[in-house]
């Protein structure tokens, strides 16, 4: 590492350095007849070595800025690529995606398949794109942070003219009495400035702190960063759906069985059937569907208190009873459970009756209930009559000209009826389903559906988020940062007396606005009040 | 008289006197007096402009009494309110600044922003459930606001390049800042085109078939266009009698049911456009800039500048909180998750990301100047793109387009 | 020592210091990385329970059967190999597989190995007729609350767990078996030593 020793002071400045630390002088000969260079108070801000090692090199690239921003922007534009089409999440779930893309968008979205941005936000490179970003972020943080820290905590009080000549604000002035001198550091100490004397110079100061905002936001950055890793510890995070329909008691996914919820009601609201509805009528009609307003479900959640070593059925202690409204999770032991969505009228059970067929009237000879969840097999009767269920499809459909059943549950239900009256021996074979009711040759009897029940189902959300805290820390000291950083301004104010006269230079790490009309009042009443930008001068 | 007409009037009063504030600060300009010395023409015309805010205000209260619910729930009402903060953020940098080209140049776009928002339905529409939390007004109101004053940067952006870009020669700085004079031409051509046909109750319907799928069969669908259709939907037909059918078949590679329909208005818009401009540039045989230019010479480009970044420096975290932070709070109450990549939030990003990039170049590379006021207007783009583009076309929770 | 010898030595000092702090930093960065990138590609892949891992013991109700015969327990199989079959009655895979299994239920059963059939569907007279239909022999299981599929952190059906006789899985197989995979799987958990 090489030192560069100032002329005036003898001062060995690491290299980098373009102002002298010591005593201000400019070091760097080419700056003398522009203004200087203040970024970082002038100081070294990465040290540089001939014989760089993989390790320096690396750590030099991450600490360029221009590295940094390249990075932002790479983001930036992936991003905006990402939006083009529907991310895969967005896209209906029944779909094959590879077909999806394809299908809606031609050519073009079959190749935005194919280079993988339908997933572009959990894609490796985009997340590793990221993680980059927060290298880059800590590593000039630090290499910057540091040094800046060092020169403005042990900055020099008296520094050198050529240093106040060098500011963009800087005045020269030879009338003036120590009565005006004074005033003027009257004036700035109401203006709550720092005065530090040295030798008769002084060095007026305030809001230094807001020099540490960029480090601040940069540090809430990488806490925020750091804390999304946490998501990949399985005990920080769950994330599960579930649904549950009225009356059922089901156990919570992602709780290793301790925990089950039943749903006790579910609650659903529509907009237009209140008085105070009328407001929206305009709006309602135009959008033709209809507006849910509230949904709800009314819940208990329980804690199975069995031994866990096996898994059996569970012994449950209602720990918990509440509504699950949306923006309203229920919470317990880190849990949330969120309202999701909602199956409005799943089929319940079913009633029949049965009648001869030839009967205009349809008389009922006995009538019956099926449960749709837990049917039984058999329904007898006083009068001689059974009834044997002796197929049941849930959610029926023919595949291939046979029937069978497509999910678990009861959205269209079909059944296979054996009935055996009190005078026949053969069972007469009877299929019902929604909208069909067909016999197996001449029946004397027929069986009709009554009546029926329905139930809602309500989809619910289970999450467990324990990096929630540290995001939020991470953001909260990012605003703090942010907020220290651009809302203050570090504004210093040097005087230089010498022999026949004084100098004053003034600086501000930004809007330079608010200084000039700061060093108006400052001055007001005393001879400094004529300051020279010495930029606009070179125009 | 009910809250909804008292809002409606409010808002109509809002829209006066922002337009007699113009006339106003446009004659402070005039004025030959130093810019800083604080005229009684200047402090007329900002108590006007302050007026008409609180008048804006007024609005955006009777609304919300009226609805239940805070108005930014859809399209019309966030645009609106857009306006007002623009006007709330015009007022803060006005009071630190003092310049009159400010609001000389911010108010209009106030009225073209209100003017863009009437276009939208105004009927008050139903909350569903998941909108119904307090973090609805926080959020939004917030990115309204931080949104705002990050436009403040393109005001001024806008003004320092007009200022500044030397109108001697064609180069290609000029042609850019043509362009940006173009877009802004074009947007109020919308405004005008809309209003015409809306106002002589322009209606036609086409009508085509929707090929039936696996859960649904084939119906016929209708497509209501309220301009004449320059690009119509390629298998539609035309069921209204006296009214022109589409020129042009839109391209296939546009899906979406509306699609045709957001590309006929956006083809009005830009050729109304174009008329508008190429009217001005006949009749001025000038560049749009290069008229404008003479009237700003006594303005101090360095203080423009500075404006120009102050704003971003303001408007930066306000645009954080609400567009980031207050957005991921109210997403993991009602969506279970803090982000989700809805396009909506992606942009909120980009935005983000692009002013990052700025205060980056800024602060420690030294893009002062006109390449920081070129910035500025690109980010101004990106915050329009969100709003309009990002609402109307792609599909999302912020979807306000049905 | 000289002052420029000792300048020397403090500077060679700093310059280690300043490697050892950067190569400190670079590895916890680094590392971060590392972490985000393995586990993003380690990220959620079917089921909780992977090969290797101890089988969850649990018991259940045993349906289709002529008398009631209670509960089984998973562990009452302790020393046989265990092929534990995750079905529903509405889903075709599980359904075409069914045959396979049945016919070398009785070949495997003589040599130490079970199999279970957990089905989840939600109506027992449903798995009955099933059952019925495809004369299927082995234990059939009803979770009928979802817990050992929550425990098995089953996704997709059919899963299949071949498990030792220690109770450890050998093998897990998401989707449909045909029966010269089956009986490769089924001849890896026939207990040591018969």
């Amino acid at each position: 590492m090489n030192t560069i020793i100032c002329d005036t002071c003898g001062h060995h400045n690491k290299e980098g350095t373009t102002i002298c630390e010591k005593c201000g002088k400019p070091l760097n000969q080419d700056t003398q007849k522009t203004l200087l260079n203040m970024r970082y108070d002038g100081t070294a801000i990465r040290s540089k070595t001939r014989n760089r090692s993989i390790i320096d090199k690396t750590w030099n690239f991450f600490s360029s800025i221009k590295v940094g921003v390249t990075l932002i922007a790479l983001a930036l534009i992936a991003s905006a690529i990402g939006t083009i089409y529907p991310q895969e999440t967005y896209i209906p779930q029944t779909v094959d995606p590879s077909e999806h893309y394809r299908d809606q968008y031609g050519i073009p979205g079959q190749i935005y398949y194919q280079l993988g941005f339908h997933n572009l936000y959990g894609s490796l490179w985009y997340m590793i794109l990221i993680a980059l970003i927060g290298i880059s972020i800590f590593i000039v943080s630090i290499d910057r942070g540091v040094p800046l820290y060092r020169a403005l905590k042990h900055q020099a009080i008296k520094r050198h003219p050529k240093f106040l000549k060098g500011q963009k604000l800087y005045g020269e002035y030879s009338d003036y009495t120590e009565e005006d001198k004074q005033q003027l550091l009257q004036h700035l100490k109401q203006r709550r400035y720092k005065i530090t004397e040295k030798d008769g110079h002084y060095l007026a100061e305030k809001n230094r702190f807001s020099r540490w905002g960029p480090y601040v936001n940069h540090l809430g950055l990488i806490i925020f960063l750091a804390a999304t890793l946490l998501r990949f510890i399985p005990s920080m995070y769950v994330d599960e759906s579930m649904w549950v329909r009225e009356g059922e008691t089901e156990v919570i996914p992602g709780t290793n069985q301790e925990y089950y919820i039943e749903n006790q009601q579910f609650i659903f609201e529509v907009y237009g059937d209140r008085e105070e509805d009328e407001i929206f009528e305009t709006a309602l009609e135009n959008n033709g569907a209809i507006v849910p307003r509230h949904y709800e479900t009314k819940a208990a959640i329980y804690q199975d208190t069995s031994d866990k070593e096996v898994i059996s059925e569970p012994e449950l202690e209602e720990i918990k009873r509440g509504e699950i409204i949306v923006n309203q999770p229920i919470k317990f032991d880190h849990f949330h459970i969120y309202q999701d969505s909602y199956q409005l009228n799943e089929f319940q059970s079913m009633s029949f009756k049965l009648h001869e067929t030839e009967d205009a009237d349809e008389e009922a000879i006995l009538e019956f209930t099926v449960d749709l969840v837990d049917p039984e097999r058999v329904y007898e009767f006083d009068n001689g009559y059974r009834i044997e269920l002796n197929d049941y499809f849930p959610d029926y459909e023919l595949s291939d000209g046979r029937p069978r059943t497509t999910t678990n549950y009861p959205r269209n239900p079909g059944f296979v009826f054996f009935v055996y009256g009190p005078d026949t021996e053969e069972a007469e074979v009877s299929f019902l389903a929604i909208g069909q009711n067909l016999a197996a040759g001449e029946n004397q009897y027929k069986l009709s559906l009554t009546d029926f029940d329905v139930r809602n189902v309500s989809g619910l959300t289970v999450r467990k988020d324990l990096t929630l805290p540290f995001l939020g820390l991470g953001a909260f000291i990012f605003m703090i940062g942010l907020i220290q950083g651009m809302y203050w301004q570090h504004r210093r104010v040097w005087i230089h007396p010498t022999a026949d006269r004084i100098y004053i230079a003034c600086h501000t790490n930004k809007n330079w606005f608010g200084m000039k009309s700061e060093y108006e009042k400052i001055t007001e009443g005393t001879p400094f009040t004529e300051i020279v930008d010495q930029e606009n001068k070179n125009e | 008289m009910d809250y909804l007409s008292l809002s409606g009037t409010l808002l109509y009063t809002a829209f006066i006197l922002y337009l007699v504030a113009v006339i106003f600060f446009a004659a402070t300009v005039r004025d030959k007096r130093q810019e800083k010395q604080f005229t009684f023409v200047n402090k007329f015309a900002i108590t006007v402009t302050s007026v008409g805010f609180l008048s804006q205000l007024g609005y955006f209260i009777t609304r919300w009494i009226a609805a239940g619910h805070a108005p930014v729930s859809n399209m019309f009402e966030f645009v609106t309110f857009f306006s007002m903060m623009l006007v709330l953020a015009l007022i803060i940098l006005y009071a630190i600044y003092k310049v009159a080209l400010l609001p000389l140049f911010t108010l209009p776009l106030v009225l073209i922003i209100i003017g863009y928002a009437s276009v939208f339905p105004r009927e008050i529409t139903p909350l569903v459930p998941s909108l119904q939390s307090h973090w609805l007004w926080i959020h939004v109101t917030t990115v309204a606001l931080g949104e705002a004053i990050l436009a403040i940067s393109f005001v001024a952006g806008v003004i320092y390049l007009i200022r500044q870009i030397d109108q001697q020669k064609s180069t290609y700085r000029t042609k850019w800042l043509e362009i940006v004079m173009y877009s802004i031409i074009s947007t109020i051509a919308f405004i005008v085109v809309t209003t015409t046909f809306s106002l002589t109750g322009y209606e036609a319907e086409f009508v085509y078939t929707v090929e039936a799928t696996e859960d649904r069969e084939e119906t016929q669908a209708s497509l209501i266009y309220h301009l004449p259709a320059i690009f119509g939907k390629s298998d539609a037909e035309l069921v209204t009698d006296g009214r022109m059918d589409a020129l042009l078949p839109a391209p296939d590679w546009l899906h979406g049911e509306d699609a045709a329909k957001k590309l006929n208005t956006l083809v009005w818009s830009l050729a109304v456009g174009l008329i508008l401009y190429l009217l001005i540039r006949l009749f001025a045989r000038k560049r749009v800039a290069a008229l404008i230019q003479p009237s700003l010479r006594r303005t101090n480009p360095e203080l423009l500048d500075e404006i120009c970044y102050r704003s971003i420096a303001i408007g930066f975290p306000v645009f954080t909180l609400g567009g980031l932070i207050f957005a991921s709070i109210w997403a993991q109450e009602a969506w279970q998750r803090y982000w989700g990549w809805d396009p909506k939030e992606v942009w909120a990003l980009i935005t983000w990301f692009f002013y990052a990039i700025f205060l980056h170049l800024r602060l420690t590379r030294g893009w002062h100047g006109e390449r920081s006021a070129w910035l500025a207007v690109i980010g101004f783009a990106i915050i329009m793109f969100n709003l309009i583009v990002v609402n109307l076309v792609f599909a999302g929770l912020h979807s306000y387009a049905q | 020592m000289s002052k420029l010898e000792q300048a020397k030595a403090n500077k060679k000092n700093k310059k280690r210091n300043r490697i050892i702090f950067r190569s400190a930093i670079l590895v916890v960065l680094f590392g971060a990385l590392a972490f985000a990138v393995f586990s993003n590609l380690t990220a959620d892949d079917g089921a909780t329970v992977d090969v290797g891992d101890k089988a969850p013991d649990f018991a259940l109700k045993q349906v289709a059967t002529v008398e009631d015969l209670g509960d089984l327990q998973l562990s009452d199989y302790e020393g046989k190999g265990v092929m534990l079959n995750f079905w529903a009655t509405y889903c075709e895979p599980c359904e075409r597989e069914m045959p396979y299994m049945e016919q070398l239920y009785p070949v495997y059963q003589e040599k130490g190995v079970e199999i279970i059939a957990v089905s989840v569907d939600a109506t027992e007279l449903v798995i009955n007729n099933f059952v019925n239909k495809h004369a299927l022999t082995f234990p059939i299981l009803h979770d009928k609350n979802s817990q050992v599929l929550d425990a098995y952190g089953i996704r997709p059906l059919p899963t299949t767990y071949f498990i030792d006789e220690h109770g450890k899985v050998e093998e897990r197989v998401l989707g449909e078996l045909s029966l010269e995979r089956l009986e490769g799987y089924l001849d890896q958990i026939v207990p040591e030593g018969s």
